[in-house]
């Protein structure tokens, strides 16, 4: 059994059939085509799937496909301008943030909402943002540089 | 041995040169195993047994065959070739062979249409079960000897005595490696018989041996590749489904993608060893150590996998950085009905570490020492006898110079924050903060470079000249730690080239470079890039007489004589080179010999705030000083160091999968915790650089040192708080509070 929806993906307007009990996350990697979003958990713990949806960072595991009729959605393959890197994808970079890089699209997306809401977080206030993305390999001191230099410069 | 000046290059070593893989890491275009795909390729899904003991009474596949959709449904029947799997011993089957040993022991396997519709066919195979009591304690699985391995150590003398003598009795639970990438596979049946495996992996070699052995295949008709892999941390060391993707794509004449969901994962591969550990430590009254004895088991759980490696690991390292004339260490690693356990970062190490910096700090109040003073006074250091194995210490051991540097690190102001958020248990903190109590504590950490006790252990690279530049062919593992990175830093410094690309190679491409473990690929793979550099730079300029290479060619006293077009003029240009460590021995019967090619040592201090009363903790910040020969990559050493502080953190005061009866009972990350952004302590990092003497440019192996002494500093920290013994981890609020 499956439902026509239709959804607006980094400013694309795609029609799709998906499944009753298929979430998010599976229309995206396995029907749309944009494998950038990860599936590490599918239960809203690790923060590898966070889409932006209509205007808040979700994890995309957890919303049903279906119920994202009409919704507006970026994922990390939406960040940036083009062949141009986002100021937080320069800065993660530079600092050394990624390492396996499979929280990296998860990291990314959070990041650039929360700039978006904030755009000179304290250190407190970014790590409780970002508290919702779980990353095995750098133990966060390098994401916490990224963020630090971004928005200490005044950008 | 060529002397010449090295080259100034753009991203040579010693820069923090970044990844070349980053850029498509942060688009999301770097595509990780589990993002395979090709139209028209089938799911895989694994059927698992729901007991950790069980006899098989009957396997009907009929009802998922009937399903639409299925396309194959094997079992341990349609295993054509060796009916066994294991790195080291060949003790488990390819699926179910009538007696699951193990809880999430795999059964059989699907092949379907879509993911859905695989997992529904393996739920509708019926197996019916005869429940068997498990054997799921260690100590009981030592006594009637189901054990993989028994490590006995014997050096000096039995009898010794020292006038001041701590005992302690110590354990460790399971830790998961959680890596964030799920285990996953990719085959695509060459129509020949054959086919192509894009695998997660820590060593494509290891992996292939076992798979054409279980397909009854030729080498070369299977290929192996690596695939892009999202953190492995040992997880990947051994088989997960790598066979049994492949027999589906055999079976079925099409591409099969398999992926594991979270819990599958944490049941699908194998984790850190739980341990029991028994000790007792003697010395004189000055503080210097006469005697170490002490009795450790790991519990292996249902099969070998890298068991044996692993208790040797554990006994060697069993009395630290230290000097010490007498020592007794008899060890074991058993067979239960456990989940199977295997590598993690730090490989036995760390449970041995826990436990015998624990000690350390018992003798130090006992004699009446400061922690990092003791541990000074019997430092081991270059030239030293081993204490465990007797073996001369060879190149560098700067544990002195570690322990002094972490000790420089100004310690942090002593009033713990007022920001709610800082707190033991964050906002949620109903304990007033006059209450909190802050301690300190220290741990210094020991660890075997590469493999040990004679292990044929070699890794391959080509480095090839191009038009469009270097390559450098490999078929070593990069997991996210830097390798990609560090291979291209050595071949520009040796050649003073800067186009350097590194191209993976799969299994019949290009010879074995090992695993990507034991803290080697640095010194292994970049070791024998370094070489083929070499190799390939006195090649060409001997060739073209000239005296320099750069981008563009050769140059003899600054002047182009031989284009790079020129040089391939008949086609690139290679060198292949097999490079070894400094041959080790097999321990004799009394665990004595040069077992170990090479050692790093690194201390920590943690600093942490408790809350007495609810039992919660908050590492404020856990300051490291780590030896690394030489460093080659400064931002991908704190990035490792950081990285492996936090998996050290974890298994101090939160990580554990619980395990009843054989089953686990927390196989998701709502119920295993995994450090946060808000749990990360600060760190500050020393890098000690005294070169060792093999490995590129002095280079050693860094990554696990991070994960061994980063566990007992925090756990020292919070007795140092709370005066409790906690001589198990993790350390649960209930052994804070003490009810």
């Amino acid at each position: 059994m499956t439902v026509p929806i239709v959804i607006t993906v980094n400013g694309e307007r795609r029609s799709v059939d998906v499944a009753g009990s298929e979430s998010l996350l599976h229309t995206l990697r396995n029907d749309l085509g944009l494998p950038g979003t990860k599936d590490a958990c599918e239960q809203g713990e690790c923060g590898s799937c966070t889409v932006i949806f209509d205007g808040a960072a979700v994890c995309s595991c957890l919303v049903m496909a279906a119920d994202a009729d009409g919704a507006t959605v970026t994922t990390v393959e939406g960040i940036g301008e083009g062949a141009q890197l986002h100021p937080l994808q320069e800065v993660m970079l530079a600092e050394g943030a990624v390492q396996c890089g499979f929280c990296t699209p998860g990291f990314i997306v959070t990041g650039v909402h929360l700039l978006e809401t904030n755009s000179h977080p304290t250190e407190p206030e970014i790590r409780e943002a970002l508290s919702g993305n779980i990353c095995r390999c750098t133990g966060y001191g390098a994401i916490l540089r990224a963020f630090t230099a971004l928005t200490s410069e005044g950008a | 041995m060529t002397t010449r000046t090295l080259p100034r290059v753009r991203g040579g070593i010693g820069t923090s040169v970044g990844r070349p893989d980053g850029e498509p890491k942060v688009t999301g275009n770097f595509a990780f195993a589990s993002d395979l795909s090709s139209p028209g390729m089938l799911w895989g899904a694994t059927l698992r047994s729901p007991h950790a003991h069980a006899t098989l009474t009957e396997l009907d596949i009929g009802p998922a065959l009937a399903m639409v959709g299925v396309h194959a449904v094997l079992t341990q029947d349609d295993v054509v070739g060796s009916p066994m799997f294991g790195q080291v011993e060949q003790d488990q089957p390819v699926l179910c062979d009538g007696t699951a040993r193990y809880w999430g022991e795999p059964v059989a396997v699907v092949a379907a249409d879509d993911e859905e519709t695989a997992r529904r066919a393996a739920a509708a195979i019926v197996a019916v079960w005869e429940p068997l009591d498990p054997l799921d304690d260690p100590e009981r699985a030592a006594e009637i000897g189901s054990t993989f391995r028994e490590m006995r150590i014997r050096r000096g003398d039995e009898t010794a005595e020292g006038s001041v003598v701590v005992e302690g009795f110590y354990e460790t639970a399971t830790q998961d490696q959680a890596p964030l990438g799920p285990e996953a596979g990719f085959a695509i049946p060459d129509g020949e018989g054959g086919l192509d495996l894009y695998i997660t992996s820590q060593w494509v070699h290891v992996d292939h041996r076992q798979i054409i052995a279980c397909l009854d295949l030729e080498p070369d008709q299977v290929r192996c590749h690596p695939a892009g892999i999202g953190g492995a941390f040992g997880s990947r060391e051994d088989i997960s489904l790598h066979i049994h993707v492949a027999m589906l794509a055999l079976a079925t004449g099409r591409s099969v993608k398999m992926v594991y969901d979270r819990s599958e994962s944490f049941v699908g591969h194998v984790k850190r060893h739980p341990s029991r550990m028994w000790y007792r430590h003697e010395a004189d009254e000055d503080g210097n150590l006469v005697k170490v004895t002490a009795r450790l088991i790991l519990d292996g759980g249902a099969y070998a996998h890298t068991s044996p490696a692993v208790i040797a690991n554990a006994a060697f390292f069993s009395v630290g950085p230290y000097r010490c004339d007498n020592v007794v260490i008899d060890a074991v690693v058993v067979r239960t009905n456990n989940p199977p356990a295997g590598a993690m970062r730090g490989f036995g190490v760390v449970q041995a570490c826990f436990a015998s910096e624990s000690q350390m700090d018992s003798l130090a109040e006992a004699i009446g020492l400061a922690p990092l003073e003791l541990r000074r006074r019997n430092a081991l250091a270059p030239g030293d006898p081993f204490a465990t194995s007797g073996q001369v210490i060879q190149g560098s051991l700067p544990t002195v110079a570690v322990i002094d540097a972490l000790e420089s690190i100004p310690i942090p102001d002593p009033i713990p924050s007022d920001d709610p958020r800082l707190a033991p248990g964050g906002t949620g903190l109903t304990t007033p903060r006059s209450a909190v109590v802050r301690g300190v504590g220290y741990a210094v950490g020991l660890k075997n470079l590469a493999f040990s006790e004679g292990f044929d252990d070699f890794a391959e690279a080509r480095v090839v000249m191009t038009p469009a530049g270097i390559e450098i062919h490999t078929a070593a593992i990069e997991v996210g730690q830097g390798l990609v990175t560090v291979c291209q830093q050595i071949a520009r410094t040796v050649l003073g080239v800067d186009r350097v690309a590194v191209v993976w190679k799969d299994t019949s491409q290009i010879g074995s470079a090992g695993s990507t473990s034991a803290s080697r690929q640095t010194q292994m793979t970049g070791g024998a890039v370094h070489d083929a550099a070499v190799g390939l730079r006195d090649q060409i300029l001997s060739l073209h007489g000239g005296d320099e290479l750069r981008d563009d060619g050769v140059y003899k006293q600054g002047e182009l004589v031989a284009t790079v077009n020129e040089i391939c003029s008949d086609g690139p240009v290679e060198c292949h080179v097999r490079f070894r460590h400094p041959k080790t021995y097999p321990p004799d019967a009394d665990g004595q010999g040069e077992i170990h090619a090479g050692f790093v040592v690194a201390a920590h201090r943690a600093v942490v705030d408790v809350d007495p009363e609810l039992g919660l903790v908050r590492v404020v910040r856990v300051d490291t000083a780590q030896d690394v020969g030489r460093a080659l990559n400064p931002q991908a050493i704190v990035g490792q160091l950081e990285g492996g502080i936090m998996q050290g953190m974890g298994f101090a005061v939160m990580e554990e999968l619980v395990i009843d009866g054989g089953v686990i009972r927390n196989p998701t990350f709502t119920d295993y915790l995994i450090p946060t952004f808000l749990d990360a302590p600060d760190v500050e990092v020393r890098i000690i650089e005294e070169g060792d003497h093999w490995g590129p440019f002095g280079a050693k192996g860094i990554a696990e040192s991070p994960t061994i002494s980063s566990t007992p500093a925090i756990v020292a920290a919070i007795r140092a708080a709370t005066g409790r013994s906690l001589t198990r981890v993790p350390v649960l609020p209930t052994d804070i509070v003490g009810v």
